[in-house]
């Protein structure tokens, strides 16, 4: 029986993973040879997907990207008839861009399937549940405090403080609430996980729902993740077969019930207090805080939220100790994030590395420039509402504070990579557009100053007068200044950051100079 | 439009499957889009009435969210990614593209309704860049050819 492993990932399905298996199937009943095809997670080596891996003396060796027309050499080369393969990548976990990761919640990608809670297990999968268990809430609570861990979600904000206030809280029903709405673009990792390691974000949510005295949780997922939908679904029905959900959670004897709600294609929803209103049936407009959510959350009850990253930290914090989390990172920034390579780059995919490597490492060592081989000219790091940082600026460390000090933002680490023929004017008219279209209306810099922001970037490139322009320019970046101190979320007061930043880095593609720029 | 009472039964069935559920309001939407293909108006009423909102706050819902429709769709909807990733590997040429193919806007319908344009932001695919999505199918590393090819399915399907 010959063994192979072709991701179910649903891009790794977009670029042709299931005429992949077709083939292989077909070819297989053709040479009347019993062919066993296991659909895992993928790696995150997405310019090498599909990806199919066999195993061999060496461990699993790959060979990518294959089409189905590579199908039948492909078989002579599993076979010993032919020796090497044009397409053959040698033990997939010696790939230099694998080998040197520190994969923590991607240590199972491309290995175990999704939805095998045997395979989970085998891989550490609810060591971090079973010390739960065994310990005190408050020391739950404690763990994930000292770990350092942040949220992951772009905001930055401690963890365990959070899980301290919602523990703290009185009244009986409390909630977890898990954001899944990752809609910046140049982010996947949510939906890698999602897809391809479910029980691990449930575990996390477990955790969380034991620690704080939650019952219920609900996890977030925007309209655009089906696969991760059903997979999530699915998952809930084998975690509940396996006693991990339901009344008496891991022999704990306390409940704990899981459900997806499904978004609608409103990005703001990705905020987390108009996700909150989403999922009490409600147009998703941001709330002022305070109250925090921690206190008066989902339907008015303390709720614990967070992304899915975050989430799916905790069962590796209390599984391997408080302390080995915090070991990885600089800092303030501690653990490792799952950065994320998207757009123009020749090896896009996901890096998980302790915080604190240079943007340099991961864009060119990583990523090894740009896919079309062109200049790069900018990275935007932190999905649409982050800063476009130019070259010059990429040895700056991936760190919270790091990135902060110059303007810009890691957020969900999402990195989105531009060669030279990309206008950043254009990008920036983009921001304002979309901000405009996305804002939830609620307040005035943000509902206002986008459609504004969109009328004076088309008049400041259109203009054909010195003084006009600089007038607008001026104008532009006074606007920036009013979003970003004056709207009530992220949504407004970041939007000024790709504009921003894309006017100063790039003035040249406004028609300004950079004296003018500069004034 | 009596037609639309045709549907008021499956509207029915999935509010009473609903009963109970908190904050049911955008599994229900869903649900009946699923099913009916998208939101009748006559829908509204029942909706409110079920949950005890006014009619103003379902129809409220209803427009906020991009993926929620009040009219049939077409027998295919193409959603391309614009967002930045893809729009750094040519997503705005394939925009073109596809309007000059169709001669539609964005948003636009084919008027023999065999295909609906809807821009998208994000698919999680930006490793891949561009991307899109066909009837729920994603397709990634998107070319021209890819893209024609792709349209032309679509029109052919609806011809036969």
């Amino acid at each position: 029986m010959l063994t192979v492993y072709v991701p179910c990932d649903s891009v790794a399905r977009a670029v042709g993973a299931d005429q992949v298996v077709d083939a292989l199937q077909r070819e297989a009943l053709q040479r009347q040879l019993p062919l066993d095809v296991q659909r895992t997670s993928a790696r995150g080596l997405y310019w090498l997907e599909p990806l199919v891996e066999c195993d061999s003396v060496q461990g699993r060796v790959g060979f990518g990207p294959v089409t189905p027309q590579d199908v039948p050499s492909l078989f002579d080369a599993l076979l010993g008839e032919a020796v090497g393969h044009a397409l053959a990548l040698g033990p997939v976990e010696a790939i230099p861009y694998l080998k040197t990761q520190q994969r923590l919640l991607f240590a199972r990608a491309g290995i175990t399937r999704p939805l095998s809670v045997e395979d989970y297990r085998a891989h550490g999968g609810f060591a971090g549940l079973e010390a739960a268990v065994a310990m005190k809430g408050d020391d739950v609570v404690a763990s994930v405090l000292d770990s350092g861990l942040r949220g992951r979600g772009g905001a930055a904000f401690p963890a365990g403080i959070k899980w301290r206030t919602v523990r703290g809280a009185t009244g009986g029903q409390k909630y977890v609430v898990c954001n899944a709405d990752e809609g910046d673009s140049g982010t996947f990792a949510d939906r890698m996980l999602m897809e391809g390691d479910p029980f691990l974000l449930i575990e996390g949510m477990i955790i969380a729902g034991l620690a704080v005295g939650a019952d219920r949780g609900y996890i977030y997922v925007r309209s655009e993740y089906p696969d991760a939908i059903r997979t999530l679904n699915q998952a809930f029905v084998v975690a509940r077969e396996a006693g991990y959900l339901g009344a008496n959670v891991a022999g704990s004897g306390k409940a704990f019930e899981l459900e997806v709600r499904v978004g609608a294609g409103a990005y703001i929803c990705g905020e987390e207090t108009a996700l909150l209103e989403s999922i009490e049936g409600k147009r998703g407009i941001v709330r002022a805080k305070p109250p925090l959510p921690a206190l008066e959350g989902l339907f008015g009850l303390p709720t614990l939220v967070h992304n899915v990253l975050t989430l799916a930290s905790v069962p590796i914090i209390l599984a391997k100790g408080a302390a080995f989390y915090r070991d990885f990172g600089m800092g303030r920034s501690l653990g490792t994030m799952p950065f994320q390579l998207a757009g123009n780059i020749r090896h896009g995919g996901l890096v998980e590395r302790a915080f604190g490597l240079t943007l340099r490492e991961l864009v060119e060592g990583y990523g090894g420039g740009t896919a079309s081989g062109r200049p790069l000219k900018a990275a935007q790091v932190g999905g649409p509402l982050g800063a476009w940082v130019p070259p010059s600026h990429f040895d700056t460390p991936l760190d919270y504070e790091a990135f902060a000090a110059m303007g810009a933002m890691l957020g969900h680490g999402g990195v989105v990579v531009a060669d030279d023929t990309l206008n950043m004017a254009s990008m920036a008219r983009f921001a304002l557009q979309f901000c405009a279209e996305e804002s939830c209306g609620k307040c005035t810099p943000c509902r206002i100053g986008s459609t504004r922001g969109m009328e004076v970037v088309d008049r400041l490139i259109a203009s054909q007068d010195i003084t006009d322009r600089h007038d607008h320019a001026l104008l532009l970046r006074d606007l920036c200044d009013t979003m970003q101190y004056g709207s009530l979320c992220a949504m407004g007061g970041m939007t000024a950051y790709p504009v921003a930043s894309a006017l100063k880095y790039f003035p040249a593609d406004f028609g300004l100079t950079q004296t003018e720029a500069a004034q | 439009m009596p037609d639309e009472l045709l549907h008021l039964p499956a509207v029915e069935r999935i509010l009473a499957r609903h009963q109970g559920t908190p904050g049911a309001l955008l599994p229900i939407l869903h649900a009946i889009q699923q099913d009916i293909g998208f939101v009748p108006d006559a829908a509204v009423a029942e909706i409110a009435h079920a949950l005890n909102l006014s009619q103003a706050e379902v129809r409220g819902v209803i427009t906020f969210y991009h993926d929620f429709h009040t009219t049939p769709p077409a027998r295919h909807t193409l959603r391309l990614c614009r967002a930045e990733s893809c729009q750094s590997r040519g997503a705005e040429a394939l925009a073109a593209q596809l309007r000059e193919q169709l001669a539609l806007d964005d948003h636009g319908t084919s008027a023999d309704g065999a295909i609906s344009l809807r821009p998208v932001y994000c698919l999680g695919a930006c490793a891949c860049s561009p991307a899109l999505e066909l009837d729920g199918q994603v397709h990634a590393r998107l070319t021209p050819e890819r893209l024609r090819e792709l349209v032309n399915g679509c029109r052919e399907d609806a011809a036969c």
